[in-house]
């Protein structure tokens, strides 16, 4: 076998994890090296160390252990059947690596990801001693996300959970069908699982014992997991369904959609066009009108026949315009619930109107100064001095929103 | 104004003049190299009075004050002066003063929080020292290096660092932070690490996906010059496009012989989940009887000895079954437990399982809300429930709830009236109708559940006598 030097693993370990959508570096426990015993500081938010120019931003070094891997997922470039170049790192590569460039302000931690080589629980094990490694001799209080195996025994995951601020499992396709067809050694209710299982081990590490000890914390950060946007026939009500579920049974942290696109070497049973990147925008978008704005499911995806969201305009949007009727909404006197559905005006925007209508009338130009959209909003308010007229019920509203049509090119 | 120190020494000033009643109009205020106006800094009286600001001001105005516009501090004092007579202008977000001096804090902690992100440092020590060192040069838009300073000593307690900038520049050695102006830009040593990094920046990035926009909104030019990594900016992007095209192009290739290799280690793995295949209804797993499987974690199966002479049957597992993969573990299971308990029923002893072997529920915001299944769910799991009815061939089944009664005997009238007695089956097998615990749990008025309390728990002795057993509990 080749012998690969650090800088070539690194290029080519680094290549084979860029498909995680994943970098987040916030909300674990508090802690820092004030002390000068340790290296490393976690303070609640994240940062974003750089930013790639595919827009993502980079917190953590992103690499395998190894992109060797015994599974043949369609979607994956480092299946067992793809011919990409393989490496390996060991052990004390990944720790060096992880704390020269931690030093030197490069990355907020590590996100350790691997292919699965011999078998679940060797490769789990390898991963949980690097992450020992860091955590008992190196003295690391960064960040570390590991990504973990579903089939790897309960007692690695639960050694991972405590070394490392996040776990995730990535259930990249929204149907048990999906993942038979272009994942078939993966088994979806296994998956399930093992991220029921991380839950319920996080619950049990927040009961405190009969003496009022409290147990170490079991993955402070919870667990997150990604999707694969238009690999598979699925429409987004389809993937909402299923993140909706994971949030609700799972505690998810985050459910990240990533737009399928091409990949070195990638198997003929895969689509050869990529969905639009907008797509995977709008989705994060109705995620989060799920999540922070009190929309139902339902109300969301059946505002287009077939189950998907609408491109041109965003998910909000598109539902007042189906909802013209319950709109202008009053600023002066609308509930917190109303205030969140009009389009333009975001969970900040919403509190600093309340906050200060209770002093004296809002205007216009105070939800300019609030952060509020105003150009978005405007058809769907009235404020202290403004009034939408007409404009609310005209037939030509969605015009005003979408881009103007583009003549297609001859060639 | 001193160019260290600003936050305390604005505060003390702005503290004095408001005792003092001095209105903004009167103050003139600069920076240290601010020629000082002859007329200015009013004569500072000794008596004083108390005042108090709101705790948000304070906070706001430890940000303002390293924003890098001069009239930061007149704004402070003006706003200041406003609000000691309208405290709850702090509230008001449409005020046009509060909202430029957010604004201006928003630049600050922005800018912090860039310097917290983009600072690079390289290593000027020896890597096998006890207590490595590292410098860097770095361009802040504000004077962020005071208040960002802390960050960095939290952070890399065990070495000794110094940044530095055009304007104030800060050391940190043996644990100690010390600030120095008028320091000149260092000429800092090359770092291998430098390399690996670039390698590492480059190979993350899709070529797949071009979002120029989104990283530059994040990630401005004024900020590249000093960030190793931007370099390879340009030819990354410029190279993209083809490299997306290449690999959408290139036809798969044919695997290699590993392939045969892998799916050989595979079949040799068995999962430390999996349970034994002696388990009654193994099968039950993989069941898709109905659509339910979809949403549920997974079939949870029932638990007991095989040799019971009592069976228990709920209705469904709930959230927390669902995620154990157990029986009776949630809330209406512990409150079982309790009455077992008090009753003399040992669990142990008992099979306990549901009518229904997947969790039913919708999910809403953050919980999943119960749904009870339908006539026909019920249907296809009885197979299970009749398979679980034969291995263990009890000589009492306990039916807890519409759903299981109806379930075991296929006659679905209320509960009210066939509760505390027994039916039997087409297959001879005798069946207890009682409430399900979480009725007892759900119900609100006092006198219905004393009652239903009552009940339950005489139907559960009933129970136990009839299957032989002695109740440690007296009706």
């Amino acid at each position: 076998m080749v012998q690969y030097s650090t800088q070539q693993k690194l290029a080519i370990l680094s290549d084979a994890a860029k498909y995680d959508a994943s970098c987040a570096s916030s909300g674990s426990t508090k802690r820092d090296s004030r002390s000068g015993k340790s290296v490393g500081s976690n303070e609640g938010s994240g940062i974003c160390h750089a930013y790639a120019p595919d827009g993502r931003c980079i917190s953590l070094l992103k690499i395998l252990m190894t992109n060797f891997c015994i599974y043949d997922c369609t979607y994956c470039v480092n299946r067992v059947s793809s011919n990409v170049q393989r490496a390996r790192f060991s052990v004390d590569e990944v720790v060096k690596l992880t704390i020269d460039f931690y030093r030197r302000n490069y990355i907020e931690g590590l996100f350790l990801s691997s292919g699965v080589i011999k078998s679940p629980d060797a490769t789990m094990s390898d991963m949980v001693r690097i992450a020992r490694r860091l955590r008992k001799e190196e003295n690391f209080r960064g960040y570390i996300h590991l990504k973990t195996i579903p089939d790897a025994a309960p007692e690695l995951i639960e050694e991972a959970g405590l070394l490392a601020d996040r776990l995730s499992i990535n259930i990249e396709l929204p149907t048990d069908a999906a993942v038979a067809q272009h994942a078939p050694e993966k088994n979806p209710v296994q998956i399930r699982k093992a991220m029921a299982d991380v839950r319920l081990r996080k619950q049990e590490a927040k009961d405190r014992s009969f003496t009022g000890k409290r147990p170490p914390r079991f993955a402070p950060a919870g667990q997150s997991t990604q999707l694969i946007v238009g690999a598979d026939g699925s429409n987004d009500a389809t993937i909402l369904g299923q993140s909706t579920r994971l949030y609700s049974g799972y505690k998810l942290k985050r459910v990240y959609y990533s737009a399928f696109s091409p990949i070195p070497d990638s198997s003929a049973k895969l689509p050869l066009i990529s969905p639009p990147l907008q797509r995977e925008h709008r989705l994060y978008q109705a995620d989060w009108l799920l999540r922070f704005y009190g929309f139902d499911l339902q109300e969301i995806t059946s505002v287009t026949p077939d189950g998907n969201l609408d491109l041109e305009i965003d998910p909000k949007l598109a539902w007042a315009l189906k909802h013209q009727g319950l709109f202008p909404v009053d600023v002066k006197t609308a509930s917190r619930e109303t205030l969140l559905r009009v389009p333009g005006f975001g969970t900040k925007t919403v509190s600093r109107i309340l906050s200060t209508r209770r002093h004296r009338t809002v205007r216009y130009e105070d939800i300019l100064r609030m952060g509020g959209s105003m150009k978005k909003a405007r058809a769907f308010v009235t404020a202290g001095g403004w009034s939408p007229g007409a404009l609310t019920d005209s037939a030509d509203l969605r015009a005003r929103f979408t881009p103007p049509p583009e003549q297609l090119s001859l060639l | 104004m001193p160019r260290i120190g600003v936050a305390e020494a604005w505060r003390t000033a702005a503290r004095q003049y408001l005792q003092q009643n001095v209105p903004p109009e009167q103050l003139t205020w600069g920076g240290a190299d601010t020629p000082r106006d002859l007329f200015s800094a009013p004569q500072i009286k000794t008596e004083t009075h108390e005042i108090s600001v709101p705790r948000s001001f304070v906070s706001l105005a430890n940000s303002v004050v390293w924003h890098s516009d001069p009239s930061r501090f007149a704004k402070l004092y003006a706003f200041l002066w406003r609000l000691r007579d309208h405290p709850y202008l702090m509230s008001d977000r449409g005020d046009t003063e509060l909202a430029a001096l957010r604004r201006m804090e928003k630049n600050v902690h922005r800018c912090q929080h860039k310097m917290k992100a983009f600072v690079r440092f390289r290593e000027i020590g020896d890597p096998a020292a006890k207590r490595r060192s590292f410098a860097a040069w770095f361009e802040p838009s504000h004077h962020t290096i005071e208040p960002t300073a802390q960050f960095f000593a939290r952070r890399f307690g065990d070495m000794d660092w110094r940044i530095y900038t055009p304007d104030i520049s800060v050391i940190f050695e043996s644990k100690k932070l010390t600030f120095h102006e008028n320091c000149p830009r260092p000429d800092l040593p090359e770092d291998a690490s430098e390399q690996l990094w670039v390698t590492y920046f480059q190979n993350i990035f899709n070529p797949a996906r071009l979002k120029i926009k989104a990283m530059q909104s994040e990630m401005p030019k004024k900020y590249w010059k000093n960030m190793p990594e931007a370099a390879a900016i340009p030819d990354m992007i410029s190279g993209a496009p083809a490299r997306a095209r290449a690999m959408a192009k290139a036809a798969p290739t044919l695997p290699l012989p590993r392939v045969k290799q892998a799916q050989q280690q595979q079949a040799r793995f068995t999962s430390s989940w999996t349970q034994d295949s002696a388990h009654l209804v193994s099968e039950l797993s993989s069941c898709t009887r109905c659509p339910l499987h979809c949403a549920a974690t997974q079939a949870v199966h029932g638990e007991g000895p095989l040799d019971a002479n009592l069976m228990i049957v709920g209705e469904q597992p709930g959230d927390q079954e669902d995620l154990a993969g157990r029986p009776f573990v949630g809330p209406a299971g512990q409150l079982f437990d309790e009455f077992a308990r008090k009753v003399g029923i040992d669990r142990k002893q008992v099979f306990m399982t549901n009518a229904v072997k997947h969790f039913k529920y919708v999910a809403r915001g953050k919980r999943r809300i119960h749904q009870s299944p339908n006539k026909q769910e019920i249907k296809h799991c009885r197979f299970w429930l009749d398979e679980e009815i034969r291995h263990v061939a009890p000589k009492l089944v306990v039916a807890m709830g519409a759903t299981a009664a109806f379930a075991l005997t296929n006659v679905q009238t209320t509960l009210n009236t066939r509760r505390g007695k027994i039916e039997m089956r087409a297959d001879g097998v005798s069946v207890l109708v009682t409430y399900h615990p979480s009725y007892l749990l759900r119900e609100k008025d006092p006198e219905k559940l004393k009652a239903a309390r009552l009940g339950f728990q005489s139907d559960l002795m009933y129970a136990l006598k009839c299957v032989g057993g002695t109740s440690v509990a007296t009706y």
